[in-house]
């Protein structure tokens, strides 16, 4: 790593450390943490990291704002940051400043599409995109049009996640951008979900992460039939398992995150990098999180708990931006369009 | 803790495309000639002396090793493509893969001179081939219950006892064992171990093709009577093997033979559904190249740490624990994507005694060279849980 993406990834770890524990939050009903923790992040520049300078960002790298997103997965972070973050990187494909506050993408779906009108109205459904109830602003995706609307303006049916963070439906009926620009020439939806995709990878990765370490501390802690339950096989070897899981999510999301942050240009490469870090990340998540709580017994299956806030929402980010399904069916496309002789070479350019 | 485990995404460095494509080439030639058919899985107990002298030829055996012994000197990623080719074209390289992969590096460590000046030029030209005389016959998985001795005598060791499920033993013309020297103690069970090299094809040893559920003969009973070794051929410290093993495991364990064992089903599959998948088959076959992908990344990952001089055992336990396992499974959920495709697949045939083969081999990849439990116990002393 870099020694600025450290500098980066140190500052928001103070700050989620400080301002996002997990056990704090778990046991705040009334959700204060939220909004000291999101002004200590806007005070660092997070939210606009990816957005440059002269767009009203504090122009960090793409590897630097990766880094901060692996390390909020290790949080569960549950501000709109990641999504912020997001669409930041979006209004800024086509060289759209971005406002204060908390935003978010539309569309989060690969199969909903927003449309512009004739006049420059937007118009469409999205679902399932993530904190779109507390966003103030939306990024949009349009075709080839890139838009900030404002939120106040859509029509939003709120609803919750499996991991308990606001999942909505967004609904544009004629509405009028803040500002609407032609998106970069050939940047499409594919594009916006794919780099989702690593986004929502790193953030399952850094949950595993933290799940692995939660796991081991309570069996190093816990005991039963009179030795601590760490000294089983039986559940040495589960964890094992787990930290295979975790190492494997980890090594597609970084290896996505840094296809990413170097690449010249959209191609077979970058897709399939993109695409096998969400369908991998994605089988971890539900593997993986298994056997945290399968370590944890009942006290892990508990709302006063921590583990939830992770198992669940690396649970919940295995559908945004397209599920590893859909990854997997786009995936096997394009193998199979380049022919059973040019998978070994695709593989191997990685 | 947890902190220990990290993937980098380290990349091939740019000469080693270069060398991809004479590889490639090297390849393509020798199969036209006729030395192999891509098409075959490789079979393991297929010896073929010329292709070996050939690859040797080319510098690719021994590659990373000093050229006073005839390396190459070139890193450990450009050995890493080399094999990987190598093992995706299904060529036979069983008469010099072990001695490349781990018993050359051992005796680079710890064979005197003048044996090194012997034995690591003719590797290197791919003359020799290696076996490796762990287990015996009450002695698997754990290995520091080996009770073959090596007694004392003027000169060297007589050796007495029985290797069992030795590789290319049939075909060796050494072997790097462990043998007893001393019984154990009590504050150490691993004591009393030593590592020899042995050389192979004299009187004394009786070597004895055990057959394999795949129809193979690639496995052997190898038993020692009387069998004198030197004592210029004792490998480090006398009773003190135990401290050798674990630094080389991580070589042992994360290459891309760790993953690639099965991998030619998945390419016939790709060319048995052919250019427009159904949704099920679009979506098995692209979770599977996830699936390869992330193991690929992984183990370069790996040998990027080896070739900075890191020790990352248990990250080479953790490649080959779910590779072994990925590998294992990818024939049978092969098998499930092709029970749709059209009989009309001009491959069928071929990928049927693929997977007839595949299906066979699976069971013994999670148990040669570590098994998956032997492996998740290291991992779990990794993760401070013993």
């Amino acid at each position: 790593m870099a020694e600025s993406e450290n500098i980066v990834v140190e500052t928001a770890e103070k700050i989620f450390s400080d301002l996002a524990d997990a056990q704090t939050i778990n046991h705040d009903r009334n959700g204060a943490w939220k909004a000291p923790l999101w002004q200590a992040l806007s005070e660092a520049g997070l939210p606009l990291a990816w957005v440059p300078e002269e767009c009203g960002g504090s122009g960090a790298s793409l590897a630097e704002g990766f880094a901060v997103l692996n390390a909020a997965g290790r949080h569960a972070v549950a501000v709109p940051l990641a999504e912020t973050m997001l669409a930041g990187w979006l209004l800024a494909q086509a060289k759209i400043s971005s406002p204060d506050g908390e935003m978010t993408v539309i569309p989060a779906t690969p199969k909903d599409r927003i449309t512009q009108n004739a006049d420059g109205t937007l118009s469409g459904r999205a679902r399932s995109v993530p904190f779109a109830k507390a966003a103030r602003h939306f990024a949009v995706l349009a075709g080839g049009t890139i838009a900030l609307v404002d939120a106040a303006k859509c029509r939003i049916e709120a609803g919750i996640g499996l991991g308990g963070d606001g999942s909505d439906t967004v609904v544009l009926d004629k509405i009028e951008p803040k500002a609407a620009k032609p998106a970069p020439k050939g940047f499409d939806q594919t594009q916006l979900m794919l780099m989702g995709g690593v986004v929502r990878s790193l953030q399952i990765a850094g949950a595993l992460e933290s799940m692995l370490e939660i796991s081991v501390r309570y069996s190093n802690e816990r005991v039963a039939f009179e030795k601590k339950i760490s000294k089983f096989q039986a559940v040495q070897h589960n964890l094992a398992k787990l930290a295979g899981e975790s190492a494997a999510a980890l090594a597609a999301a970084t290896s996505a995150a840094d296809t990413v942050a170097n690449s010249k240009g959209f191609d077979d490469a970058f897709f399939l990098e993109a695409a096998a870090a969400k369908i991998r990340c994605s089988e971890a998540a539900e593997k993986g999180g298994a056997i945290a709580h399968q370590v944890h017994g009942a006290i892990g299956f508990t709302i006063e708990h921590i583990l939830h806030r992770f198992s669940l929402r690396a649970l919940a980010w295995r559908d945004d931006f397209g599920s590893e399904s859909y990854w997997a069916v786009e995936l096997g496309k394009l193998v199979a369009d380049r022919g059973a002789d040019e998978l070994w070479p695709l593989v191997a350019s990685r | 803790m947890t902190a220990a485990l990290r993937f980098d995404p380290i990349r091939l460095p740019e000469k080693c495309e270069q060398l991809r494509k004479e590889v490639r080439a090297f390849l393509a030639e020798e199969i036209a000639r006729g030395t192999f058919d891509p098409f075959t899985p490789n079979r393991e107990d297929t010896d073929v002396p010329d292709f070996c002298r050939r690859v040797g030829e080319r510098g690719w055996i021994g590659m990373t090793w000093p050229k006073q012994y005839g390396g190459q000197e070139r890193s450990f990623l450009e050995r890493y493509v080399v094999t990987e080719e190598m093992r995706v074209a299904n060529a036979p390289t069983r008469r010099f893969f072990v001695a490349d992969r781990q018993s050359g590096p051992i005796l680079l460590k710890y064979a005197p001179e003048h044996i090194k000046m012997d034995i690591l030029p003719r590797i290197c030209k791919g003359e020799v081939c290696f076996a490796i005389g762990m287990s015996e016959p009450n002695s698997g998985s754990d290995l520091f219950a080996a009770k073959t001795r090596a007694t004392k005598t003027d000169g060297g060791y007589l050796i007495n006892g029985t290797k069992i499920w030795t590789s290319s033993a049939h075909i060796a013309d050494y072997m790097i064992a462990i043998f007893r020297t001393s019984p154990p103690t009590k504050e150490n069970r691993r004591h009393g171990l030593t590592q020899f090299l042995v050389k192979m094809k004299q009187p004394g040893i009786q070597v004895n093709p055990i057959g394999q559920i795949t129809g193979q003969f690639e496995f052997n009973e190898v038993v020692f009577t009387d069998y004198f070794v030197p004592d210029d051929h004792v490998l480090g410290e006398v009773d003190g093997a135990w401290k050798q093993a674990t630094s080389e495991l991580a070589y042992e364990r994360s290459g891309p033979e760790r993953f690639l064992e099965t991998y030619y089903v998945l390419t016939e599959l790709v060319r048995a559904v052919g250019k427009n998948p159904d949704t099920r088959s679009a979506e098995g076959i692209g979770r599977l190249v996830a699936q390869v992908h992330t193991m690929r990344r992984m183990s370069v990952s790996v040998a990027g740490m080896l070739q900075a001089g890191k020790e990352p055992v248990v990250e080479a336990s953790i490649v080959k624990d779910i590779g072994t396992v990925w590998e294992q499974q990818l024939p049978h959920r092969v098998r499930d994507l092709a029970a749709f495709v059209e009989e009309t697949a001009t491959n069928r045939e071929t990928l049927e005694k693929q997977l007839s083969f595949a299906i066979k081999t699976a069971p013994k990849l999670t148990i040669q060279g570590g098994t998956t439990e032997v492996l998740r116990g290291i991992i779990a002393r990794g993760l401070g849980l013993r």
